[in-house]
């Protein structure tokens, strides 16, 4: 008795401030995205509309009808193809590098895991904006690939998918290095020995033992790049141009410039539903497999 | 042959079998790609012409010289480092609680819970600023210092809770029952015992809570008001109106600070482990 009131005690702090200060307001965003949107910004709290839901898909052309426009599930689409993009270069650049760092001697290891740490820890505004000087025209990718004589004209990466994509890939690779070096580093050696012992070369003891028990760490390191590249922010609205736009700044824009509250809020509550599904997607795999 | 050279040898030869041809090359680049942009921001900063490289001009410090002059500068500075130190200490306090909590015998909702104290981590960004916007606007907490230091003390918590919350797992809890044994209060017990052996695990954990609050853009962005902006919103809104040599100043200041205190954290980690 004694003991559970203690823990309530301890629990409730944390209950009550993520409770209070997150919860509650993505309930109210949920709900601020059916209301009608006011008439110099701002919402009308009494009266309801599926206005936001619609103007998704929908737009009212001059004669006042419903007809279909894409620009909106363009965004979107073009936001869900950067982070798989994202994910699969990080995927490919991340995997031989844990490799490689899970079987060097352990105190390098440890060493190597901070080195891979610090840009992760280093601030996303500045990691960015690093790109911006280098992929610029007139930036130092541009001046050495001129001084080389490789380019001609300007190399016009700046403000492009591309650069955005480069911006994400780079802010997100740790996140992709470290689930994998972890799951490499703790699998058992023995089992790779074995399989040598058992006359596998190199390449049969990647594919039938490594590969298949690193997979934990892939499909982690997925996750913790996709979800973020989905609702990224940063990159887009610094690398990428106004014709490469993705989900998050649309959603800025609607509590900037147009001023439409309920839309804003109907489209995070819609990229809070992708994450959450890849989320659950991603446990719900793991339940059903048999706990090794 | 010693011995010792034959093991020596030996393990040489089975990390020879370990090796994976191409992961090194792999590594390498890698490690060179998470580097020469900061590296070139470094040199950049130190430019005394404008920020190209194509007409660097020289070598010169003016560029600090002016960031350390711009008094809107000094007081965004100011209100992140008040905002951090907030955030991480409310956050650290309510983290160590949740995790004494969840490390003792599993209670019913306990899974519940540990999502919960994790969601901040998950929610994207641009969705809690948003979200905790409209929360301020509708309920009437004005937009400035207390309303992100709010914001980010929700976040603080998952920063801070996991790595405390493995420090007491691998605590042994005779320890604290022994203190019992001997009539030490629970609250003796935890100043006494528990608290000096998670002491590596509460620091490590504030730390990460303060880079998180020292680096964040997004939700700052939304939830900041016109009149108390943190460092990185206004270093973000100079981004956007174009390059110039004192932001690759300011980044590298904000970069030397997230590195010092990431040392630090790496530094404290090694010798208690």
């Amino acid at each position: 008795m004694m003991a559970s009131l203690r823990r309530s005690g301890l629990l409730a702090p944390s209950v009550l401030t993520i409770g209070a200060l997150l919860i509650l307001p993505l309930g109210l965003m949920a709900y601020v995205s059916t209301l009608e949107r006011g008439p110099t910004g701002g919402v009308i709290w009494s009266q309801h509309t599926t206005d936001a839901y619609v103007q998704f898909l929908f737009e009212r052309d001059l004669t006042d009808r419903l007809v279909v426009n894409t620009d909106y599930l363009h965004i979107f689409g073009r936001s869900i193809v950067v982070a798989a993009i994202t994910t699969a270069i990080t995927l490919i650049v991340a995997f031989p590098m844990a490799l490689w760092m899970a079987f060097q001697p352990p105190r390098r290891r440890l060493l190597l895991v901070f080195i891979v740490t610090v840009p992760f820890w280093t601030n996303i505004l500045v990691r960015n904006y690093a790109w911006i000087l280098l992929l610029r025209n007139d930036g130092v990718i541009d001046w050495v690939l001129g001084r080389l004589g490789l380019t001609g004209e300007h190399i016009n990466v700046l403000y492009t998918p591309l650069a955005t994509t480069i911006g994400l890939t780079y802010s997100f690779l740790p996140y992709m290095v470290l689930p994998i070096y972890v799951s490499l580093e703790k699998l058992d050696r023995r089992l790779i020995e074995a399989a040598f012992d058992l006359g596998a070369n190199r390449w049969l003891a990647f594919r039938r033992v490594i590969l298949p028990l690193s997979m934990p760490g892939v499909v982690g390191g997925a996750i913790l790049v996709f979800v973020p590249g989905l609702g990224a922010f940063i990159s887009p609205e610094l690398l990428g141009g106004a014709k490469s736009m993705m989900i998050g700044s649309l959603i800025q824009q609607q509590f900037g410039q147009s001023r439409n509250w309920p839309f804003g809020a109907a489209l995070s509550f819609v990229l809070l539903v992708l994450v959450l599904l890849a989320l659950s997607a991603h446990a719900a795999r793991y339940r059903r497999e048999p706990k090794p | 042959m010693t011995d010792a050279t034959l093991t020596r040898s030996f393990t040489l030869r089975r990390f020879e079998l370990w090796r994976f041809p191409g992961t090194r090359a792999v590594a390498i680049a890698a490690l060179l790609y998470l580097y020469v942009p900061i590296v070139a921001l470094v040199i950049l900063s130190f430019s005394a012409g404008d920020s190209s490289l194509a007409r660097w001009q020289g070598f010169s410090v003016h560029w600090y010289a002016d960031v350390l002059a711009n008094s809107d500068m000094l007081r965004a500075i100011r209100n992140s480092l008040l905002v951090a130190s907030v955030a991480t200490t409310t956050g650290t306090v309510i983290a160590t609680m949740a995790a004494l909590a969840t490390s003792g015998p599993r209670f019913r909702l306990q899974t519940g819970f540990e999502a919960m104290i994790g969601l901040p981590l998950i929610v994207p960004d641009i969705v809690a600023g948003i979200a905790t916007l409209l929360f301020f606007v509708m309920i009437g907490v004005p937009l400035g210092i207390v309303s992100i230091m709010l914001a980010h003390t929700v976040f603080a918590i998952p920063f801070a809770y996991l790595p405390i919350r493995a420090r007491l797992q691998g605590l042994d809890p005779a320890l604290a029952e022994a203190a019992a044994d001997l009539y030490a209060t629970p609250w003796q017990g935890f100043r006494r015992i528990v608290l000096p052996l998670i002491w590596p695990g509460i620091a490590a954990g504030a730390m990460l809570a303060f880079i998180s609050s020292l680096g964040d853009v997004v939700v700052s962005y939304f939830v900041s008001g016109p009149g108390a902006t943190t460092l990185p919103v206004y270093v973000f809104s100079m981004v956007r109106m174009g390059v110039t040599p004192a932001v690759n100043a300011i980044s590298t200041l904000l970069m030397l600070a997230s590195i010092a205190l990431l040392t630090v954290s790496y530094l404290l980690g090694r010798r208690f482990q």
